[in-house]
This record gives C-alpha cells, sequence and structure tokens, in this order.
C-alpha cells in the first residue's frame, strides 16, 4: 500500500493572551490511499487541531514547530502542506485533493443559498468542469449518497432537508470533488443513533468505491470499531496509542486506552461498573511533565519515571504501538495474551 | 413497586402552526395521548430520537410547557397537585419540589455570577431560607454532596472543566430539595469519562436524598446503565415501557429493536449491517 498522507513530529502550539499552549506534541502518523484511520480523544486531545493542520486551516495564532512535516502523496507528486502559503497553493489542499465533513451539517451550509448552488460553486472552483456538468455530477452525488429526488432536492435549502439528510448532502459535496483525502471530523456526533449507522454504513461504502483515504476523528470507540481499519487515541496532543482497531480495542495497552474503554456504558453487560478516569484534565496552561497522561493513571505508583520522562511509542505488537517505556511492555504484552488466548 | 410519585394520564401537547383565517390551523403534535407512571424513587429513563418528544414530556412535567389535554398527578405522600391546573401558590411549591438538571453547563451557568452565588439563586428567589447564614450552610452542604470543595465556591463558571461545571448545575438543581428531578440530556455534552463520573454521582444523590429522576436521553446504553424503568417514544407518542432488563433482552416493539441494533457495538466484528439496519 502506498502512503497518502504522511504526518511527521508535529507539534502545534498556539499564542494566546496568558501565553503560548501546546496543543499537539510529536505526533506522527500515516494514512494509506483506501485506510480508513480513526483518530479517537477527549475534548482537548488536539485531534481536531491535527485534522485542520492537514487543510492548513487553523486559526492565525497558530505556531508550527520547526521539524513539523505534513507530506500530501496525490497525483502530481508530494505536497508539503505546511509550507503552501498562497490561495492558490492551499485550495489544492483545501477541497481539491482534501475534502472535509464537519460535525454540525446546519452550520456547515449556507442558509440562503440552495444545496446546489453551493455543490455547484464548489465544483467551478476546483475542477474544469461546466456549470451543466457540474449540475449533473451533483444530482449524481445526491442521488448515490442515497437522497431520494435529488434532481428536486438540490434546488431546496438547508432548512428543508432533515438532520440525517443535510449530512449526507455534505458528504456528497465533500466527495464530488473525487479528493483522494477526505477528513471526518465528528460527522456523526450530532445525528441520531439510526441516522448515524445509515451514515458509517455509508461512507464505508463509498471508501470501498473511490478508493480514498479517510481521517475519521471522534470520541465515541463505539464507532471507531465500526468504521476504522486502524486507530489512534490521543490525549492532550501525544498519541498514547495506535494499531490495528481489533488489537487496540481488544487488548489496550494504554492506561487511557483502557480507561476510556471502562468508562464506556456496555450494552451486553448491564452490571458492569462505569469506571470514570480519575481527575479533570489539566489546564493546558499546566501540561504536565513527562507522560501527559501520569496525572490520571491510577496505575503508576508514586515517583515513576513517567512523572519525569516522556515514554517512547514502544511496539506492543505488528503495527501496535503505546507510549510506555519498554520494561512497561513485556507484562503488557504478557497480559494482552492472556486476553486474547 | 412503590406507588407513582408521577401519574401521567393521556397527555397531549399540540403547538398550533401559523393562523388560518377560516377553520382550524393545523397542529403539532409534540406529544400524543401519552400515559406513564413513575414510581416514587425510580430512575426512569426517557429515550427517543430527535423531534420525538422527550423533551417537551419533560417539561410539561414541570409545568414549563402548555398542556393541551390530559393529566398530570404529582403525589409525594406529603401534598398532591394536579400539575396541570396548579394555582399560584402551589405552583410556587411545586417548583421547589420539581427541578431541572439542564444538558448543556456551559450555557447554563451565568458567567458573572460566582458558583456561591449560582448554587444559592433558587432559595433566594423562593425564599426558602431565613438567614444568609442558612443559605450558606445549605449551600456548602449540597456542595460538598456534589463534590465541588470550599474553594470552589468562590470562583466563577469559566475556571471549570466540563464536569465540573455539570456538578455545579446539579447542586443548583438539589439545594431546594427538590422530590423530583429531570435531567434533560444531562451527560450528552461530555467526554466518555466525565459522562461516567457524572452518572455515578446521580445515581449516588439518588440514594441519598431519596430522588425521584426522570432521565432524558437519546443514548439506548447510558439508559441501560442506569436506570430502572425506561419508556421508549417516536413521534410524541410512547411505543413502549418496561423495566430496563425486560426492554433490553426482549424489546416488543419493532421500532425499540431498530433503536438497539443501531448502537455501534465495541466488537469490530459485529457488524452494524449483521444486525438489520432498516434503511428509510
Amino acid at each position: 500500500m502506498t502512503a497518502l498522507v504522511e504526518v511527521e513530529n508535529l507539534t502545534i502550539r498556539f499564542r494566546t493572551d496568558e501565553g503560548v499552549i501546546t496543543v499537539v506534541e510529536n505526533v506522527s502518523f500515516s494514512l494509506n490511499k483506501g485506510e480508513v484511520l480513526g483518530l479517537v480523544g477527549e475534548s482537548g486531545s488536539g485531534k481536531s487541531v491535527t485534522a485542520k493542520a492537514l487543510m492548513h486551516l487553523n486559526a492565525g495564532n497558530v505556531l508550527y514547530e520547526p521539524g513539523s512535516k505534513i507530506t500530501l502523496h496525490s497525483g502530481s507528486g508530494p505536497i508539503d502542506v505546511l509550507s503552501l502559503a498562497s490561495p492558490a497553493e492551499l485550495s489544492v489542499v483545501r477541497g481539491r485533493a482534501v475534502s472535509m465533513i464537519f460535525q454540525e451539517p446546519m452550520a456547515s451550509f449556507a442558509p440562503a443559498i440552495t444545496i446546489g448552488a453551493q455543490m455547484v460553486e464548489q465544483l467551478l472552483i476546483h475542477t474544469d468542469m461546466g456549470k451543466r456538468a457540474a449540475r449533473k455530477l451533483s444530482i449524481e452525488m445526491l442521488d448515490r449518497v442515497g437522497i431520494k429526488e435529488p434532481d428536486k432536492r438540490i434546488d431546496q435549502y438547508a432548512f428543508e432537508l432533515s438532520g440525517g439528510m443535510r449530512q449526507r448532502a455534505m458528504i456528497a459535496m465533500a466527495l464530488s470533488t473525487k479528493p483522494a483525502l477526505l477528513i471526518a471530523d465528528e460527522p456523526t456526533t450530532a445525528l441520531d443513533v439510526t441516522i448515524q449507522a445509515q451514515v458509517i454504513e455509508l461512507m464505508k461504502g463509498l471508501v470501498d468505491e473511490f478508493g480514498m483515504g479517510i481521517l475519521f476523528i471522534t470520541h465515541d470507540l463505539g464507532v471507531i470499531a465500526q468504521t476504522a481499519d486502524r486507530v489512534a487515541v490521543m490525549y492532550l496532543g501525544r498519541i498514547m496509542e495506535t494499531g490495528p482497531v481489533r488489537n487496540v480495542i481488544r487488548s489496550p495497552a494504554h492506561a487511557y486506552t483502557r480507561g476510556l474503554i471502562n468508562a464506556l456504558p456496555k450494552l451486553d453487560d448491564l452490571d458492569a461498573p462505569l469506571t470514570p478516569i480519575p481527575g479533570d484534565i489539566p489546564s493546558p496552561l499546566e501540561r504536565p511533565s513527562g507522560c501527559v497522561f501520569h496525572t490520571r493513571n491510577p496505575e503508576l505508583a508514586p515517583g515513576s519515571r513517567y512523572e519525569r520522562e516522556v515514554p517512547p511509542l514502544s511496539q506492543i505488537g505488528p503495527g501496535h504501538y503505546a507510549a510506555l517505556f519498554p520494561e512497561d511492555v513485556q507484562q503488557q504484552t504478557a497480559q494482552g495474551e492472556a486476553v486474547t488466548s | 413497586m412503590s406507588a407513582p410519585l408521577i401519574k401521567v394520564d393521556n397527555l397531549s401537547i399540540h403547538f398550533p402552526l401559523g393562523r388560518r383565517i377560516i377553520g382550524k390551523p393545523d397542529v403539532l403534535k409534540a406529544v400524543d395521548q401519552v400515559s406513564l407512571s413513575i414510581p416514587k424513587g425510580g430512575f426512569f429513563g426517557l429515550v427517543g430520537e430527535s423531534g420525538s418528544g422527550k423533551t417537551t414530556l419533560g417539561r410539561a412535567l414541570l409545568r414549563a410547557a402548555p398542556i393541551t389535554g390530559g393529566s398530570v398527578r404529582y403525589d409525594d405522600g406529603e401534598v398532591a397537585y394536579d400539575v396541570a391546573t396548579l394555582g399560584k401558590a402551589e405552583l410556587k411549591d411545586y417548583r421547589s419540589r420539581a427541578q431541572l438538571i439542564f444538558q448543556d453547563p456551559y450555557a447554563a451557568l451565568s458567567p458573572r455570577m460566582t458558583v456561591r452565588d449560582i448554587i444559592a439563586e433558587p432559595l433566594e428567589l423562593m425564599k426558602l431560607t431565613k438567614s444568609r447564614a442558612e443559605t450558606d450552610e445549605r449551600v456548602r452542604e449540597i456542595a460538598s454532596m456534589c463534590r465541588l470543595n470550599l474553594e470552589h465556591l468562590r470562583r466563577f463558571p469559566h475556571a471549570f472543566s466540563g464536569g465540573q461545571r455539570q456538578r455545579i448545575s446539579i447542586a443548583r438543581a438539589l439545594v431546594c430539595r427538590p422530590k423530583f428531578v429531570v435531567a434533560d440530556e444531562a451527560v450528552a455534552a461530555l467526554d466518555v469519562s466525565i459522562q461516567a463520573d457524572i452518572l455515578n454521582l446521580l445515581k449516588s444523590l439518588k440514594r441519598d436524598l431519596d430522588l425521584t429522576i426522570l432521565f432524558i436521553s437519546h443514548d439506548l446504553s447510558v439508559v441501560a446503565h442506569v436506570c430502572d424503568e425506561v419508556a421508549v417514544m417516536y413521534h410524541g407518542v410512547l411505543k413502549e415501557q418496561a423495566p430496563t432488563r425486560q426492554l433490553f433482552a426482549n424489546p416488543r416493539e419493532a421500532y425499540t429493536r431498530r433503536l438497539l441494533s443501531a448502537i455501534p457495538s465495541l466488537d469490530p466484528d459485529q457488524k452494524l449491517s449483521d444486525r438489520e439496519v432498516a434503511v428509510e
């Protein structure tokens, strides 16, 4: 498989009135063609900021640390995303090679312009299509995502569509430019479960059909289990654990991943107690030293290495890494094997 | 089962849609002929998708939505009220007995009041305490039950995280010692780890303060974990009401089954499509 996006040592800080805060620290991952990578984490984990960096969409007070590198391989050779500056260069990652679906489908469409006009407009900007062809393609895409009577729907406004339909129209719009990479930022969070299930099925079908790569951002591990091939778990801007979705969810190596899973209500075991992760997320101004999670990790003894040193991403299994010191990995694998066997 | 604290009979809430010159305007039946009873001391779940009328029903029980038809009876052993026809003095008393916890702890707290003032406000508005000292005593008592310390009380809401804010919001709702609490999507805006924390807190408060909670949620797995009884609503109609275990083990209505099957499983090999996802 060929890499579509490579993110290396990405560190993102923001200048604020209270000082410079670190939001993403030393994050590296890659995404292949036809693959769905899930990015999970609580609010404040830096997952949306990471995604926006791929489209160079972060606010003006952003600082990318020297050494951070995002490379996009689409068609005409590698593109160094963070070095793009002019609007013409940026349009490649904003809509042409990369598309994004946002969380709130109501807020992502302009309310006073029809759905169709918005879909056609972006096709005119990003492709060399004419108006008529663009409209034809838009209707075709609406039909593809399962909207009935697309030739009527295209002339309607966002308020005339239901939540699920709006999100599908958003997906149709994002896919109509045939992007190589689709970023979906909490695309199902605002939807009801039944509609969420439809949108998940739809997106999986489209990956198979178009062969694009999807970066799927969510806080819901259940959604990740159903959609992603690989997953990266983020906490306070660092990747805590990453690997194939089965391995990470079935035998999580990092205490944070286990904490997330234990906090989740499970339908097949109603008597299981819900165990919250102890403590609160620290303020971004008081970023913990060492492993950022050590302040809330119930499994650590006081005075452990994690309080002072940043643990490396150690290999747990094939493609499966966790932010642990090597001496803890052995023990983890033994446990993991015990669970799976 | 203990006597019902709230008994709802054929409750309807209709909203007129526009005005007509001749004839009656169309109505939106937000809640249509719903009957249910909430046992005293129960943790009662009300689930449904957006637009199913669950919030409107919850508000009607608090007399915060207009009741078109039917009745809501409240009986806590001390007093009994017909909620739809409360007089002014009775309504004031009812307000101290029935309270609401809001969904979004970021919007529910005034940014210009200290946490102490936010929690004390219901006591002061309803004149439930005689002196400032008594108010402070009550505020401190409920704050410690909601795991807020004295130092927190002097600060403003912006200094708190989502989970802490929801605890403040809960303390405010409980400070007037209500018997009945409606929690409308009280954990929907929170991260999973904080959600677990707030759910555990609600459970222990219910036990310690002898509360009856109506827990409104769109999330069936959350409801399954905290509630003893569940009602399912769809398009303003009550589809099914049953003890939690029974409902999840053996849902009678096709709609309930569809809701259950749409919940994404943590097991990557148990695909959604295997579990009869109906596509409209």
